[in-house]
């Protein structure tokens, strides 16, 4: 992956716009933060493979960046984004990855489902 | 240290690696005792949070590095029956319950094993750990108790001691020392930063870092203080 560049992140938002696809969307501060941390409120969340079709899909900010999508009835939005690739699939891979290389949040879209 | 022998043993964990902090040494020393052990793992750590620093790795190709460290620690402990069940990472508790006790006893019919090695349900911080636990005590606590296989548990909670007590079984496993650190070395993916750590604590000789390495514990399972 590499670092968020703008330009190029928002010209491949804008090829998957108005097109049915699949998201991945999580959110996490891993399994053992509560546990390393007694004080840590352990919160997360995780969709994949949930298909919708957006009008709109912008990245702002500075790194890290948030990426927001439209939809026609509702909202996806996923904030800490530093990396993005596009894979030998085609596939729009998003990242956030915290001060030690961890992955803290992802957003992912594809044509086709991701596996399982 | 000669452990007693055993017909089989079955060591059922959810993530590559899993195996690799507290058991390696030990499964390595069963192999080299002849004893077959099978190993199954639930999942391919698919939700892992360590890609690299910078990343090597995305979202979607972090199964497939993690097969081939688990297929590399299996190699180095010796290990050749691996199964993996095709599960997803940290979705395990959220499977039917039912079908994951089923899971257990067909890994329990097919290796006949007279010692399984999984988690201390409630004990064990991640909750696939505590799922896989929990399913396999389910499925064993269904046979008849003179059929069933000894449990070794693992806890390692923050309370765990204070309810527990302290673990049963202790293996000296620091003739298997070399097997460990292979296995530890395999999930590189995984293991890098506490490697890191730990060559500076060994180099330190900090008594904790030699214990560590040398020293694996278990819980028999008693089900007379069931979790359930």
């Amino acid at each position: 992956m590499e670092l968020v560049n703008v330009e190029q992140l928002q010209v491949l938002l804008n090829k998957f716009a108005n097109e049915d696809v699949y998201i991945h969307l999580e959110t996490t501060n891993g399994a053992y933060a509560s546990h390393f941390d007694e004080k840590v409120f352990n919160a997360g969340a995780f969709i994949r493979n949930v298909m919708l079709r957006y009008e709109l899909g912008k990245v702002a900010g500075e790194s890290p960046h948030r990426v927001g999508l439209k939809l026609p009835h509702g909202w996806v939005y996923a904030q800490g984004i530093t990396h993005f690739e596009l894979d030998e699939h085609d596939r729009l891979l998003m990242a956030g990855h915290d001060q030690s290389g961890k992955l803290a949040v992802a957003l992912q879209i594809s044509k086709t489902p991701f596996t399982y | 240290m000669t452990l007693p022998m055993e017909r089989h043993v079955l060591v059922v964990f959810p993530h590559p690696d899993d195996e690799a902090f507290g058991v390696s040494g030990t499964i390595a020393t069963y192999v080299k005792q002849g004893i077959p052990v099978t190993y199954a793992c639930l999942t391919l750590g698919e939700m892992g949070r360590n890609l690299g620093n910078p990343p090597f790795a995305t979202r979607e190709t972090l199964p497939q590095i993690r097969k081939e460290e688990l297929l590399a620690s299996a190699k180095a402990m010796g290990v050749t029956d691996l199964r993996m069940m095709g599960l997803r990472d940290k979705t395990v508790e959220f499977e039917d319950d039912e079908k994951m006790v089923e899971m257990m006893e067909n890994l329990i019919a097919d290796t006949n094993p007279s010692l399984v090695i999984t988690f201390y349900p409630n004990y064990a911080v991640h909750p696939d750990h505590d799922a896989t636990g929990r399913a396999m005590i389910r499925a064993i606590r269904r046979m008849p108790e003179e059929a069933r296989p000894t449990i070794y548990a693992l806890a390692f909670s923050n309370d765990s001691k204070k309810v527990l007590g302290e673990p049963d079984i202790v293996h000296n496993i620091k003739e298997s020392r070399e097997e460990k650190m292979g296995a530890m070395r395999a999930h590189i993916s995984q293991t890098a930063w506490m490697l890191e750590e730990m060559d500076k604590r060994l180099a330190d000789g900090e008594p904790e870092a030699e214990n560590w390495l040398h020293y694996e514990r278990f819980y028999t399972y008693d089900f007379n203080k069931d979790f359930e």
